[in-house]
């Protein structure tokens, strides 16, 4: 049990350190990263290995963005499944759908509450 | 090819205002005001940013003693789209005026002009030099402030301010323009506008060789050759291929950059300061001053821009650079 913080430390912190190269040396804006990043955890779940790496490192895995593509691939496979290639449309936002939504309400909770700030303001 | 002034015309005054941050600035007690409002009580950072070229060309105005309407031309720019905040001044300034875009080298270009124009007899009185505002810059270059992204060691932080001089005919006490050398755009094929330095530093090193070749003279003859805003890494780099050039590195030490003094050694500003405002509030304050007080008696000013905009560095194409160069002598 104990050890599982010590994975989810290394491996979240080894998603975030390639995600900073990327920009550093990659070049890649915030947006690009962001993206590629999606991406890389789509193809993960595709060839079967992200269930594998949240199993070893829990929330490690899950709290990157990494998990976010994970978890459309996830949703796409398991719909195609039972309801063959129209699943893939609906079962992308199935699984991710709290987690958008979530994004949604507290971004706009955060909205009201804050407002961005400059250097000097 | 080298422009030699006939005429000397002089260079009367120098009104510079500058942002909260650049109270941090080593020039800042050569500034004419610091405001503590980076948008100068103004709505929006390019209200601000036009407020702030008002009030320079008010502080070269107020220091010369001449009023708005012996002024015979304004010259300037800076770097928002269509230049917005130096036009929408000219219309409150009401003085005949030409826009006029080299990107952080068009206080240099805005004074190349105004002095041909006093000497060919067009001008008593012309208002020349250039501004930036951190925000607006970042928001159109980069991305907005509030975004909070992230940025490589090699940026340099955009200044906020605004310099102008006010150019006339030749008056003794004054420091004269005596030449100047207008820059080619080169091109050495750097595409990261996180590395500005870098892409100019060529261009710097062109614009001064050609100037020295020209006037027959060697960087002895100058007590100070400032550029406008290479930073700590783009001042490196000219010295570098000076050295490669054949000239000694103990004689570089006139050699000396704006941009890499401004913030003096605070890392908070990474490479350094850059701007078109960065430039033109050092040169038109610390500079002039100095040179006033005697300390310096020639100077060669290169402004140096890089000549990117937000699209053509998305579209991967590299950033041509551009220096531009005035000779100034005081008795």
């Amino acid at each position: 049990m104990a050890m599982t913080f010590v994975f989810a430390f290394f491996v979240g912190g080894i998603i975030c350190a390639i995600g900073q190269l990327l920009m550093d040396y990659g070049k890649l804006t915030p947006g690009h990263t962001l993206s590629t990043l999606v991406v890389a955890g789509a193809i993960l779940d595709g060839m079967g290995l992200y269930e594998p790496l949240i199993n070893f490192a829990g929330a490690g895995a899950t709290v990157p963005i990494t998990s976010f593509g994970n978890s459309l691939t996830h949703g796409a496979i398991a719909e195609a499944e039972r309801h063959g290639l129209v699943g893939v449309l609906t079962g992308m936002f199935e699984v991710t759908s709290s987690g958008i939504s979530a994004a949604v309400v507290f971004g706009f909770i955060g909205a009201l509450i804050f407002k961005p700030k400059g250097n000097v303001d | 090819m080298v422009i030699v002034f006939q005429s000397k015309p002089s260079l009367i005054a120098g009104g510079v205002v500058a942002g909260p941050l650049e109270k941090r600035s080593i020039f800042s007690q050569y500034f004419d005001a610091n405001y503590d409002d980076e948008r100068w009580q103004m709505k929006t950072n390019e209200q601000g940013h036009r407020k702030m070229v008002e009030e320079a060309c008010e502080f070269a105005m107020k220091k010369a003693g001449v009023k708005k309407t012996d002024i015979d031309y304004f010259m300037g720019g800076d770097l928002i789209n269509q230049m917005t905040p130096t036009n929408f001044a000219a219309r409150d300034l009401d003085i005949p005026f030409i826009g006029l875009f080299s990107a952080c080298a068009t206080s240099i270009s805005s004074i190349i002009v105004a002095s041909l124009l006093t000497e060919v007899g067009a001008s008593n009185f012309a208002l020349a030099g250039a501004s930036s505002q951190h925000n607006a810059v970042e928001r159109q270059f980069r991305y907005p402030i509030n975004y909070g992204s992230q940025k490589p060691q090699t940026a340099q932080w955009t200044v906020t301010a605004a310099g102008y001089a006010l150019i006339g005919k030749h008056q003794e006490e004054y420091p004269s323009i005596e030449a100047a050398t207008v820059g080619k755009s080169v091109d050495y094929g750097m595409d990261d506008p996180f590395h500005m330095g870098a892409a100019m530093a060529p261009a710097a090193f062109q614009t001064i060789q050609s100037h020295l070749e020209q006037r027959n003279q060697k960087i002895y003859h100058y007590d100070l050759i400032l550029t406008g805003d290479l930073g700590q890494l783009g001042l490196k780099l000219l010295k570098g291929m000076f050295v490669e050039s054949g000239i000694k590195s103990e004689e570089l030490t006139p050699l000396r950059d704006a941009g890499a003094e401004f913030y003096g050694q605070d890392e908070t500003f990474q490479s350094g300061a850059s701007g078109a405002g960065c430039s033109a509030a050092v040169f038109l304050s610390y500079v002039i001053q100095q040179m006033r007080a005697g300390t310096f008696k020639r100077v060669l000013l290169v402004a140096t821009g890089a000549l990117l905009s937000p699209l053509t560095f998305q579209q991967g194409e590299t950033i041509p650079c551009t220096a531009h160069a005035i000779e100034i002598t005081m008795k």
